[in-house]
């Protein structure tokens, strides 16, 4: 049972419950129309303190598209934050016109404080460099929907996997199905946290290499997921410089890649995928974007316990 | 030696790892006691070389939990009528909570204020622990 229930970190959810929400977002994908009044009364408060295009347009789209309506704000100084109010008086406050809430903040573990506070359900829209559990589910909706399953692959993960949050949350997830292996991809700075690689891959058992190279990594893999360096993380801007062009993608790397991988991106892109690989046939990241949507509505109406039935 | 009266009724914290007694006098506010506290210092330990020792007279109800996270090492003597009736080897608590405060500049308790600063227990042997806010582990030196 959903309903009620906040999401934080992909673990919040089994993986029997994570399939609920992929069946039910299936459905709507074949007949998004059968589902435009299904929150019909309902409000989503998006609490965005920090920037964002794709994750609150795509919170605000899924719930316009459920019928339902929008409230919110989209920068810490246009909230009551700039007076200095806590994030726990913030969400009860909301709680009180709202009847869900998304919210991006940029302190690691702002969601969770919420979430202990709140009468609604809270659904982390991007923590920090922590997590960002909405982009897991949309990333485990497209591999789901491109491979047929999610299992049996090697996932690459290449570019910057300390702050990269989206990146925390789907190895998190991924290491709940059948004979994952990763191939870590990254300069030296910006490996993995150890949180993420002891808790999670050491101590499951995963398979994984880290590695600095990524040409040499293509042909053995099945998904191939790019992040960008993320200026916004770092405290001193010469070391954003030094790393931000570490991993290109280009046609010409992707010559030595099969044929059928899968070229995933969290988005928004800068320079690490050329934009002469949109037009290749494995490039699936603005798939991605519109099962992005897509998600979110099916994860609205589970934790809102609407009525599915069409 | 130093001799310090022995105790008729109350705890003895022993095996502190020397000149950690002022730490652990004050996350058991010992500073607020009405009754007597001894601390010894520097005493000479066959096992440890040098160790500190808190008395603690006519008192057994105070909450040793905090103990295990600082050094699962101590041990506690239980005194009653001038005799030791019972000892405890103390386990590092599953959560730690208001103790000490997350190092992470990134989270959110850094900025929130009134929050209860909250760490579980991930690993009994190691005494490893992380934040429940932003995963943030910690191992004890």
């Amino acid at each position: 049972m959903l309903k009620g229930r906040h999401l934080i970190e992909p673990k919040d959810f089994s993986k029997e419950e994570l399939e609920e929400i992929f069946n039910l977002c299936d459905r709507i994908v074949e007949n998004p129309e059968n589902y435009n009044k299904k929150c019909d009364g309902k409000i989503l408060a998006n609490l965005f303190y920090e920037p964002s295009t794709r994750t609150r347009l795509s919170f605000e789209a899924a719930m316009l598209r459920l019928g339902g309506k929008v409230i919110g704000f989209s920068s810490a100084s246009s909230s009551s934050v700039s007076k200095g109010e806590s994030v726990a008086d913030t969400i009860r406050t909301v709680g009180c016109y709202a009847d869900i809430c998304a919210m991006r903040h940029p302190k690691e573990g702002a969601p969770k404080v919420a979430s202990l506070k709140s009468e609604i359900p809270v659904i982390n829209a991007g923590d920090g460099g922590h997590q960002h559990p909405t982009q897991t589910l949309t990333d485990l909706m497209t591999i789901r929907a491109e491979r047929g399953s999610i299992k049996n692959l090697t996932v690459g993960i290449c570019g910057d996997l300390k702050f990269g949050r989206t990146v925390h949350s789907l190895i998190k997830a991924l290491s709940r199905y059948e004979n994952i292996k990763f191939v870590l991809i990254s300069p030296e700075e910006l490996k993995i946290p150890d949180y993420i690689k002891n808790e999670v891959l050491i101590k499951n058992n995963l398979k994984f290499k880290e590695t600095k190279k990524l040409e040499t990594s293509l042909e053995n893999l099945d998904i191939l997921y790019m992040t960008r360096v993320q200026k916004e993380r770092f405290f001193n801007e010469a070391d954003y410089i030094r790393l931000k062009d570490s991993y290109i993608l280009d046609s010409k790397k992707l010559k030595m890649a099969k044929d059928d991988m899968t070229i995933l991106h969290p988005l928004p892109r800068v320079n690490e995928i050329s934009v002469e690989v949109d037009n290749d046939d494995r490039a699936k990241y603005f798939q991605q974007v519109q099962y992005g949507m897509y998600i979110r509505m099916a994860l609205i109406i589970k934790l809102l316990g609407v009525d599915e039935k069409c | 030696m130093l001799n310090v009266d022995s105790l008729k009724k109350g705890i003895v914290i022993d095996h502190i790892k020397a000149g950690k007694s002022m730490e652990i006098y004050n996350y058991l506010n010992l500073d607020k006691a009405d009754y007597t506290v001894a601390i010894i210092k520097n005493v000479s330990s066959k096992k440890m070389h040098k160790k500190d020792i808190i008395k603690i007279e006519n008192n057994i109800d105070i909450n040793l939990n905090i103990l295990g996270y600082i050094d699962p090492n101590i041990t506690i003597n239980v005194i009653e009528n001038d005799k030791i009736i019972k000892k405890l080897k103390l386990d590092p608590p599953e959560t730690v909570k208001n103790v000490m405060q997350c190092k992470n500049p990134r989270c959110i308790t850094t900025i929130e204020q009134e929050i209860d600063h909250i760490f579980i227990l991930i690993d009994k042997e190691k005494a490893v622990y992380k934040c429940i806010y932003c995963d943030h582990i910690y191992k004890k030196d």
